[in-house]
């Protein structure tokens, strides 16, 4: 097992010790930046290397919520440092290069932020995030992210499961599928003014019914304690640990719920190579590379650290059945 | 022409201009460690360090082919006199790049290695590239140019199919944006289809 899953623990341990324990473990991950005491909130696990880099505090109604989330997954793995996470990122909308999101997307305007819901649901409408984010608990989990690139990253977000924010919207039977969208913005977004760029604005992600509505997906609004950073999606983003980071698409300004499949981005770009699923799966590979191993970020020259990618990327025990009876191969 | 010959009677300025070419082809990789020992190459070094390594080996070896047009064209004969030089950095940078591949990317992992080597189309492309430069390389000397003779041209004419596995190794990588490498195709396309040109005139003349 390789998450702590608060459900599977006697609920006699489900108490605010639990909570304090998994915090403890958190910071233990962090040992290797300099970190000390574990009663400190998590936006003090900033490595102290870390202290010109941008922190993002976050508009006035999320922070007492960001501050108030108790941490309760925790993936074993050692978290990666700070200016990784921020500095590191696919995030085409401004630009392919990796650094381009944080170096482009700093003066991106995130607040305040609506939300179109549509399609099978009862309460369709165009929703403040506010509104939205106020009826739900934030929590922190630090999950692995697997890019399909073969690299990967420990990451500490918190948010909310997706699932608790569809129900609010009262989806209706016909809804099999969800779809995302990001905002298209080429004043804010310089990728997307690209004459070359071979992506079709806007970005576009589905998940089945059963994937949006399991209790692992989560719609992340902060990272390290703090606000959801620009470059990593804000003001919110889907993250589905299971599957290859393209899946998890960021600062979504609509969402649809759909009878038929939605259309997904890298999928429509490269069909032989993105399949719509895209769960981890090291017995598939990428038609021009291999997904067997993975490089855990942050790599050191000497260190390049090349594991072994497992099968949904380490999260099988939980997801696995999802796709019972699938030949995985096919729908890749 | 040998360049060697030529350099016995080159004046003081020649000279001083093959230094100045042979330390500005140092450059790229003088900024790249200066970037690496600074901590400016982000959460993946690895990956930095090999894209410009390979991106510059590709330069050197585009540079090279711009030599022979640049006389035919403008009859323009100074880089004539860096052909060699310029070569050998193409060479020089690929060999870092494959180094930093094995040591960075797949720590000499033989498993990886071999998977690498034997099932992915880009890397075989340019590991076939890279086989190929290998000789000539070799055979940039003085001392096989006359060895050789007539046979050290036609050697040498392994740039051409060692370019275009090149330019396919980068195609093959690519996830997005095309503009890149559409660039270098359009520049070798330009850089070998000169050579086609002349060398039909030659013939039907
Ligand atoms: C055995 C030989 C070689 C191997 C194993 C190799 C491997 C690689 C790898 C792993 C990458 C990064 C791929 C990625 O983006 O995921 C790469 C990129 C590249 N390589 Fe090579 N390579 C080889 C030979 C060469 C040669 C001979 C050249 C040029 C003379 C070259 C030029 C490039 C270029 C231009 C890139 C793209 C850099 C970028 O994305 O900006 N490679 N190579």
């Amino acid at each position: 097992m390789l998450i702590q899953k608060p459900n599977k623990i006697p609920s006699s341990e489900i108490t605010p010790e639990s909570v304090y324990l998994n915090r403890r473990r958190f910071m233990q991950a962090f040992a290797g930046v300099g970190l000390a005491a574990a009663a400190l909130p998590a936006s003090a696990l900033l490595s102290s290397g870390d202290t010109e880099l941008p922190i993002y505090p976050g508009p006035n109604w999320l922070q007492p919520k960001l501050k108030a989330a108790p941490t309760t997954i925790v993936a074993e793995d050692d978290v990666a440092p700070y200016d990784a996470v921020i500095t590191h990122n696919n995030f085409y909308e401004f630009g392919t290069k990796k650094s381009d999101p944080f170096e482009k997307a700093q003066e991106f305007n995130t607040d305040p932020w609506k939300v179109e819901v549509s399609g099978e649901v009862e309460s369709p409408g165009v929703y403040n995030l506010e509104d939205l984010i106020a009826k739900v608990d934030l929590e922190e989990r630090v999950y692995r992210l697997r890019c399909v690139e073969a690299w990967s990253m420990v990451i500490p977000w918190i948010g909310f499961e997706l699932g608790s924010l569809l129900k609010q919207f009262n989806p209706t039977s016909k809804a099999k599928y969800v779809e995302f969208v990001t905002l298209v913005d080429k004043e804010q977004m310089p990728g997307q003014r690209g004459f070359f760029s071979s992506l079709d604005w806007p970005y576009t992600e589905g998940l089945r019914m059963d994937e949006a509505m399991h209790p692992l997906t989560l719609m992340a609004v902060g990272l390290y304690g703090n606000s959801l950073p620009p470059q990593n999606g804000a003001p919110f983003r889907l993250v589905v640990p299971w599957k290859y980071g393209f899946k998890s698409i960021k600062s979504i300004v609509a969402i649809r719920l759909t009878e038929t499949m939605p259309k997904a981005t890298w999928n429509q770009t490269a069909p032989g190579e993105y399949g719509f699923y895209a769960n981890v799966n090291p017995k598939v590979d990428h038609p021009r590379w291999s997904q067997a191993t993975e490089r855990r970020l942050p790599a050191s020259l000497l260190n390049p650290r090349i594991i072994d990618t497992q099968m949904f990327n380490g999260y099988a025990d939980e997801v696995a059945s999802l796709y019972s009876g699938m030949d995985l191969t096919k729908w890749y | 022409m040998l360049v060697a010959q030529k350099f016995s009677n080159l004046r003081w300025g020649s000279i001083a201009q093959w230094w100045l070419v042979f330390l500005a082809a140092l450059l790229p990789l003088v900024l790249l460690v200066d970037a690496l020992l600074a901590n400016r190459l982000g959460a993946d070094p690895a990956k930095t360090i090999v894209d410009e390594l390979g991106t510059w080996a590709l330069i050197f070896l585009w540079l090279t082919l711009a030599i022979t047009p640049a006389r035919r064209l403008f009859n323009w004969r100074k880089p004539l006199l860096f052909r060699r030089m310029l070569g050998l950095y193409a060479f020089f940078y690929a060999v870092l790049h494959l180094v930093s591949v094995g040591t960075f990317i797949l720590g000499w992992r033989a498993d990886l290695i071999v998977r690498e080597v034997t099932e992915r189309p880009y890397v075989i492309a340019g590991f076939v590239a890279f086989l190929l430069l290998m000789p000539l390389a070799v055979t940039s000397t003085r001392g096989w140019q006359t060895r050789l003779g007539p046979k050290w041209r036609s050697l040498h004419r392994l740039v051409y199919p060692a370019s275009v596995l090149v330019l396919l190794h980068f195609v093959w990588l690519i996830r997005a944006s095309y503009a890149e490498a559409l660039l270098y195709g359009l520049l070798l396309a330009f850089l070998l289809g000169i050579r086609l040109y002349y060398t039909r005139n030659w013939r039907t003349r």
